[in-house]
């Protein structure tokens, strides 16, 4: 049976489960339901809920555990075939793809008939592309592995429902009049929830450990020193290279803060004017519009720094100016970058500052003060915190921003002061550290797992600094 | 209660601001209606009447405070010293130094309790040099009789202090731009009896200097601090006396009803 299937059937099992249940619950309070402790319907949702939820944990562990399994008993029979010299995961690959194509080209016993070259040609046919030379191992291999794929899926099946008809028989067992149905459904959906919430957790832990593990892995190849303290980035691929993360560093920092500089004093400027002046209508339009700009994919920003911004500062500053004659510049990108995140800063900017209480503010213009000065003097230092916050997570979003950079921005690592040459991030780098055909297992590539831990660590650090600002000065009023 | 009736007898005849038939609007809802009142220089006027009755509403048109709420619109004339407060020359920014306000729940500024007091007369430019500033600081916050408590921690957040410290140093940020008219908005409904006794008193040596309207809900209070009071209900003005005629001897039978605990 397919995955969507089984899925079905479950679902079905439980549902029948609730009705089951309720019924039986009013059968056992004999028709009077006033007799249950919990409502009927209760009774129904614990079998529901004692059917569904184990056999769908059960099945999802299955699904992840049994291609482990196949794949290395496949291969562990291969093993003792293939050349010293052929790569295992290679052979594994095409093995897995004929598995897939065997049912588009004949049944199993065709198969086996043909000879590997007569095979590939059916298989070129069918537009699968197989690497290396057939064997016949290799498509007994495949027929292997289709098998036990099918085993593993009627298995599957099997112990799925028999997993749903236990917890169901389980659930209805103990229904009794005084069975606290409503208690146990409560304690059930408070595991399931706990356990979404971990996945979120178990996720981040699982995504530092990953990073960790192959920044520990890069830094045995290249020394930690040259990478935090050299300020030459110039990765040669055929090794000896440069791996300094400094000017990354710098010209994430520089387009960051540019953007900043940008985002800031319009974003707030404009937070200010959506709260203190602005009257509903106004605000019911235009708080939407700025949202807007947080929507737009960054691609689409990244085009219009490339085609628009970058020329125009080009030909009307850098150049008159004699600064350069790059299209692409940390100027360009900042601009661009810090209009992305304009939205930000002002729509979290406007809820704070909503959230200073009326209260002070009668009480500043109570005393005779203008609006201007009863926000400069009261309402801003009162949101303060929150503003910083909301600085440091546009911030945040800044340093994390590839795309402008590498349209607006240019992928030449220098460390500059000139706003108008054109630099590059520590997000650029990652990505064109791992794309391209390079081995897997040298610095040049691993480097980028370091790029993105340090890259992290600053993130978290600026999040901390922008919660712990938060927590800190949020008792200033009330 | 007699006593204290006779012992706040009405000490100036002249009037400071004169309504006349001032009508407030919220949206559609009419909520003050025909008012007239004439209230008087050096004398503490209270408001009262039941929840929802205008009092704070027609309060707030004291001081153009309702102008900062968009649905609200008022008509009639509001005369301070004779100049009528909403004609288009006057600056609402103005006028509110020169009336004061308490609101009814203590709301210092996340400042220094320095800074609360000192806020009024920095925006308005009423002194030359820090000294002049130090100087209406202390004398506000001791006409606030509070002094004594903070003269030791004046840089200290005013958001630390208690409830009633914290409604004694609005009542000082009020004084501090030295205002003509205090209006104040149930200024102890949220503090302790003990706070309210030093409140009370503290209106009461106000009075020398400015003309106070104080809206109250305790009509005890109302009886302790003014000299005249006001009765509203549903809008309308019903009886505006002398405290001790309104308490002992009101005219108009709803005042009666509402003194002694009737309708409310």
């Amino acid at each position: 049976m397919s995955i969507g299937l089984v899925s079905l059937t479950l679902l079905a099992l439980a549902a029948a489960g609730y009705f089951i249940g309720r019924a039986r619950a009013v059968s056992v309070a004999g028709g009077d339901t006033r007799k249950l402790h919990s409502l009927a319907g209760f009774y129904g949702q614990s079998v529901f809920l004692f059917a569904a939820v184990p056999s769908f944990l059960v099945m999802i562990a299955w699904l992840l555990i049994q291609p482990v399994l196949i794949e290395s008993r496949v291969s562990a029979r291969l093993q003792t075939t293939i050349g010293p010299d052929a790569s295992m995961s290679l052979v594994m690959a095409d093995v897995r793809r004929l598995a897939g194509a065997i049912d588009r080209i004949g049944s199993a016993d065709e198969v086996a008939s043909l000879t590997p070259e007569a095979l590939k040609a059916r298989l070129a046919g069918q537009g699968v592309a197989i690497g290396g030379a057939m064997t016949t191992d290799q498509v007994a291999a495949a027929n292997d592995y289709r098998a036990l794929q099918g085993k593993g899926r009627l298995g599957m099946t099997v112990v799925a429902i028999a997993v749903a008809l236990a917890g169901m028989a389980l659930a209805l067992g103990r229904i009794r009049a005084d069975y606290r149905a409503r208690n146990v459904t409560e304690r059930f959906i408070m595991v399931l929830l706990i356990g979404a919430s971990l996945i979120a957790v178990l996720t981040t832990a699982g995504i530092i450990a990953s990073l960790l593990f192959e920044t520990i892995h890069f830094f045995s190849l290249y020394p930690a020193a040259d990478f935090f303290l050299s300020t030459t980035w110039s990765p040669k691929f055929g090794g000896g290279s440069d791996l300094g993360i400094w000017p990354l560093l710098w010209g994430t920092l520089y387009v960051s803060l540019i953007a900043l500089i940008v985002a800031v004093p319009v974003g707030l400027m404009s937070a200010i004017y959506l709260a203190e002046y602005a009257s509903p209508r106004v605000r019911t339009w235009v708080k939407p519009a700025i949202e807007v700009l947080a929507g737009i994919p960054t691609i689409v920003y990244g085009l219009f720094a490339l085609v628009t911004v970058g020329p125009l500062l080009r030909d009307w500053f850098a150049q008159p100016l004699g600064l350069g004659n790059s299209s692409s510049s940390v100027m360009t990108a900042g601009l661009v970058m810090g209009i992305m995140v304009i939205p930000f800063v002002s729509s979290l900017s406007d809820d704070i500052i909503n959230a200073v209480p009326q209260s002070l503010r009668d009480g500043s213009l109570g005393l005779g003060a203008t609006p201007s000065e009863t926000i400069r003097q009261v309402v801003l230092p009162a949101a303060l915190p929150g503003i910083v916050g909301a600085v440091l997570l546009a911030a945040s979003r800044a340093i994390g921003e590839t795309m402008i950079v590498v349209m607006g921005a240019g992928a030449a690592a220098k460390l500059s002061m000139n706003p108008f040459e054109a630099m590059t991030t520590v997000t650029v780098k990652i990505v064109s550290q791992l794309t391209g055909d390079t081995e897997f297992a040298s610095p040049e590539t691993l480097v980028a797992f370091a790029l993105g831990l340090t890259l992290f660590v600053i993130t978290l650090a600026l999040n901390i600094f922008a919660l712990w600002i938060v927590r800190r000065y949020r008792e200033q009023y009330e | 209660m007699k006593d204290v009736l006779t012992e706040n007898a009405v000490t100036s005849h002249t009037t400071k601001i004169s309504a006349r038939k001032v009508q407030v609007f919220y949206g559609t809802n009419h909520a003050i209606k025909d008012v007239d009142v004439e209230i008087l220089d050096k004398t503490v006027t209270a408001f009262i009447g039941p929840s929802g009755c205008g009092k704070s509403t027609f309060l707030r048109c004291l001081n153009r405070m309702n102008d900062t709420i968009p649905s609200c619109r008022v008509e009639g004339s509001i005369t301070l010293d004779g100049e009528n407060i909403y004609d288009k020359r006057v600056d609402p920014v103005q006028l509110r130094a020169k009336v004061g306000m308490v609101f009814q729940k203590p709301n210092p500024f996340p400042k220094s309790i320095y800074d609360n007091v000192a806020y009024g007369p920095k925006i308005h430019g009423l002194t030359r040099n820090k000294a002049e500033l130090d100087g209406i600081v202390e004398k506000s916050l001791r006409r606030a009789a509070l002094w004594n408590e903070v003269k030791d921690r004046l840089q200290t957040p005013g958001t630390g202090l208690s409830g009633g410290q914290q409604q004694r140093l609005c009542i000082a940020r009020a004084v501090a731009t030295n205002p003509e008219v205090l209006l104040m908005d149930e200024p102890c409904s949220a503090l302790d009896p003990i706070a309210t006794a030093q409140v009370e008193e503290l209106i009461d040596e106000l009075r020398a200097n400015f003309s106070v309207v104080i809206v109250t809900h305790s009509m005890q209070q109302a009886a302790r601090v003014s000299q005249r009071t006001a009765f509203f209900h549903l809008g309308h003005l019903v009886e505006y006396g002398e405290t001790g005629q309104i308490f002992t001897n009101p005219r108009d039978p709803r005042t009666e009803s509402y003194i002694t605990g009737r309708i409310g």
